[in-house]
């Protein structure tokens, strides 16, 4: 028992101490001496026993008192040298200079103590989408002459040695703020899965997943405008494991996705009406220079026309890359397609529609590009109308950190109107050094 | 809706199976470059199995991040990589894709040669990308210095050691057999180099330092204006100026740069154009670390004699 109290008698100086600014020790004095008073003041017991035990608790009290007495010394003594030692720091610390002190070169291994405290920072980087639209579009006019397309900004780090996160927060022109990524990767799952929890581009296909910034066009295809949602595509919150498939001829990967149901082309009636995508992907090297890469992708959920209409997706998409190892940098060569079709079950029918696109970029020097595509899609919801299109561009990078870019881009849409439209964008990143992505 | 989401998770878990095994009782090293491959293998003999991602020929900043990649990463125990931020574009994605605890940053599948390595340029003031594609943690082309290689290999040997205790007296004996060759070679090297100490020479990239500090050449200037930005015609011409002004009569260019800025200097100004093996596999006959420095170093000397008749 005594031990007990013994305990909650120091628990209670340190809540006390703690509770109270080092300034008022005075009024800590004035509690204790309260309590004092206090104790000194019990109804005087009969006598015999009652005293004998009256006494030996005074006496355990005092004990106490004396205990209480020194803890709060120790921790008077600790605070004051802490304030003297933070004063002595204050005074030694050199008057802050505008600009960051540079490190000292004689030890530049070891970073400034300022770097220090930001060594747990994220990546950062800010990417910068500027499009510009010259032409006439009466079907699907882009909605500004100049605009800041796209503010993009990364954090990016490892969380735990479990797990990696990606955060990937958009700007519109308007200056609305979108996560159109953020996600927590496990790296270090059994059975070789590799699983993604968040808000994600889902795994259909090539375009879908990708940033507009890392887009070869100033576009997205005919096709994902008209049956993949556009712009936003299937980007969701969700569930994605893949898996690698282990066999002797190439890399097969498959993944299966769950999502919440909500995305530019699907919406869920009721909270069970979820989206799901699978996607497998095949790739092998023809040689060290050239590959292949093939995908199968296909996308299912309510589409929200009705409690009970859906939507279901296809894909297949192919890529050829060629690039010299040795001339890496002055020349490659990409081809790639893509092949989707659609089928919605709505009230009134069941509309099928398809669409495609064919792409080629070739490297024409170490800071030019060259491209081609070529677009047809089907309306998702009439198929009997079709939109065909096709653009040619080119590409200036600078650096690796900034491209600007051209596009002639032709349009005959399913009303029987044409459009010409020159197209061109400034795309230039700051911030950390992120992947290329392949 | 419930069944469709069950059926979702049995695909997923349908989808798992045998990891595929690990090569026989060997340590499977994976190296980001062909000249950590090289030191690898000559510490760890027969007890490891060792594959580069990229080539010796091929710019090590610029690797296309291959699935096929994803795969050697997927079985490896032992990931090497040169460090200082030269494979930040390409290897990270891979890393996280490999499915591979193992080899993780921070993981004890995860060496960054860099560490133990002596590294030169390393940034004192502050650094922007006006100043081009510069490397903050200082520059990474520093295993062109045989004593960085000999620090390399003692890294990968005490890696090693770890990983196998059994094996540590197999690691060590290796280790020592390579730091005599290394040393012979060494000496033969500074022997062969000696006359031509203080010597000035233009690189293409800055991929040099180290090696022209061990070797005592003097690097004036560069056919890049900054690191990763491409020639420009205005650089150029002061380049060639200032080589004329210097007598410089060499130009270092790594085998996957374009020649033909470095040719048009070279009929101007009438100094050579060396195509030096940068890596171990940069050209045929550097097969290993040693011949890599005896390819480049003779190639060298041929071309200061013929420049300086010395």
């Amino acid at each position: 028992m005594p031990r007990f109290m013994r305990v909650m008698a120091i628990g209670a100086a340190t809540v006390l101490l703690a509770a109270v600014p080092p300034a008022s020790a005075q009024q800590a004095g004035g509690t204790q001496a309260g309590a004092q008073a206090g104790t000194q003041a019990p109804p005087q017991p009969a006598a015999g026993q009652a005293d004998q035990s009256a006494q030996a608790l005074r006496a355990e009290l005092d004990r106490l008192r004396q205990e209480f007495d020194a803890v709060k010394q120790q921790y008077a003594d600790r605070l004051a040298a802490l304030d003297a030692k933070l004063t002595a720091m204050e005074a030694a610390k050199p008057a802050p200079t505008p600009a960051a002190a540079p490190a000292a070169p004689e030890a530049p291994v070891a970073p400034p103590s300022a770097a220090l405290s930001k060594v747990f920072n994220p990546d950062i980087a800010v990417i910068g989408d500027f499009l510009g639209a010259a032409g006439h579009n009466r079907v699907a006019p882009t909605s500004s002459a100049l605009e800041m397309h796209e503010t993009e900004l990364s954090f990016q780090a490892v969380v735990d040695p479990y797990a990696r996160a990606d955060f990937f927060l958009t700007l519109g022109p308007d200056g609305g703020i979108n996560v159109e990524e953020g996600y927590l990767t496990f790296t270090s799952l059994p059975g070789g899965f590799l699983l993604k929890v968040g808000k994600l581009h889902s795994a259909f296909g090539k375009v879908n997943q990708m940033h507009n910034h890392v887009l070869p066009w100033t576009d997205r295809p005919l096709m994902t405008e008209n049956l993949v949602g556009g712009e936003d595509g299937i980007s969701d919150a969700g569930l994605s494991v893949a898996r690698l498939i282990p066999n002797r001829f190439m890399f097969l990967e498959a993944t299966a996705e769950a999502y919440r149901g909500e995305s530019a082309i699907f919406h869920a009636p009721s909270r069970g009406d979820l989206t799901y995508v699978g996607h497998l992907r095949g790739y092998q090297d023809l040689s060290e220079a050239a590959n292949v890469d093939l995908g199968a992708s296909v996308a299912y959920g309510h589409n929200g026309f009705s409690p009970d209409s859906t939507t279901r997706l296809i894909g297949i998409d192919a890529t050829f890359r060629y690039r010299p190892l040795r001339m890496a940098l002055y020349h490659r060569f990409l081809a790639r397609t893509e092949l989707v079709w659609s089928r919605r079950s709505e009230l009134t029918g069941k509309p099928e529609s398809f669409g495609a696109y064919v792409s080629g970029e070739y490297q024409l020097a170490e800071r030019w590009f060259g491209g081609v595509r070529l677009d047809y899609a089907d309306r998702a919801t009439d198929p009997t109308l079709t939109d065909k299109g096709g653009s040619v561009i080119l590409t200036y990078w600078p650096s690796e950190f900034s491209q600007v870019r051209g596009q002639l881009r032709r349009t005959r849409y399913a009303e029987g109107v044409t459009a010409n439209e020159f197209l061109f964008q400034f795309l230039f990143s700051i911030g950390a050094h992120g992947a290329h992505p392949f | 809706m419930h069944n469709r989401f069950s059926l979702f998770v049995a695909a997923a878990l349908m989808l798992a199976g045998a990891r595929p095994a690990c090569a026989g009782g060997k340590i499977n090293i994976v190296t980001a470059t062909e000249d950590l491959a090289a030191l690898a293998r000559e510490v760890g003999g027969d007890r490891v199995e060792v594959d580069s991602l990229a080539r010796g020929y091929q710019d090590p900043h610029f690797v296309e991040p291959k699935p096929s990649f994803i795969l050697k990463l997927n079985r490896a125990d032992l990931l090497i990589v040169v460090g200082r931020e030269l494979e930040i574009g390409w290897l990270p994605p891979l890393i996280t894709q490999s499915r591979n605890s193992k080899i993780q940053p921070g993981a004890a599948g995860y060496l960054d040669a860099s560490l133990t390595a002596r590294i030169l340029e390393l940034p004192t003031g502050q650094v922007t990308r006006a100043m081009g594609d510069v490397h903050p943690l200082g520059n990474p082309h520093y295993w062109l210095d045989p004593d960085n290689g000999r620090r390399i290999a003692q890294a990968i040997e005490k890696k090693l050691a770890e990983m196998s205790p059994g094996d540590a007296a197999s690691f060590a004996a290796h280790y020592a057999d390579f730091d005599r060759r290394l040393s012979a070679a060494e000496k033969r090297w500074d022997g062969e180099m000696a006359p031509y100490r203080g010597m000035k020479i233009v690189t293409y990239h800055r991929s040099w330092p180290n090696f022209a500090e061990r070797f005592g050449l003097d690097v004036v200037a560069y056919i890049e204006p900054r690191p990763g930005i491409p020639p420009s015609p205005s650089h150029t011409l002061e380049l060639m100026q200032e080589m004329k002004r210097q007598g410089v009569k060499i130009m270092l260019v790594e085998p996957y740069f374009d020649l033909k800025t470095p040719d048009a200097i070279a009929r101007d100004t009438g100094a050579k154009v060396l195509v030096m093996a940068p890596s171990v596999g940069g050209e045929k006959e550097t097969t290993d670390y040693l011949k890599l420095f005896d390819y480049d170093i003779n190639m060298l000397t041929t071309a200061f004699k013929q420049v300086s008749g010395k």
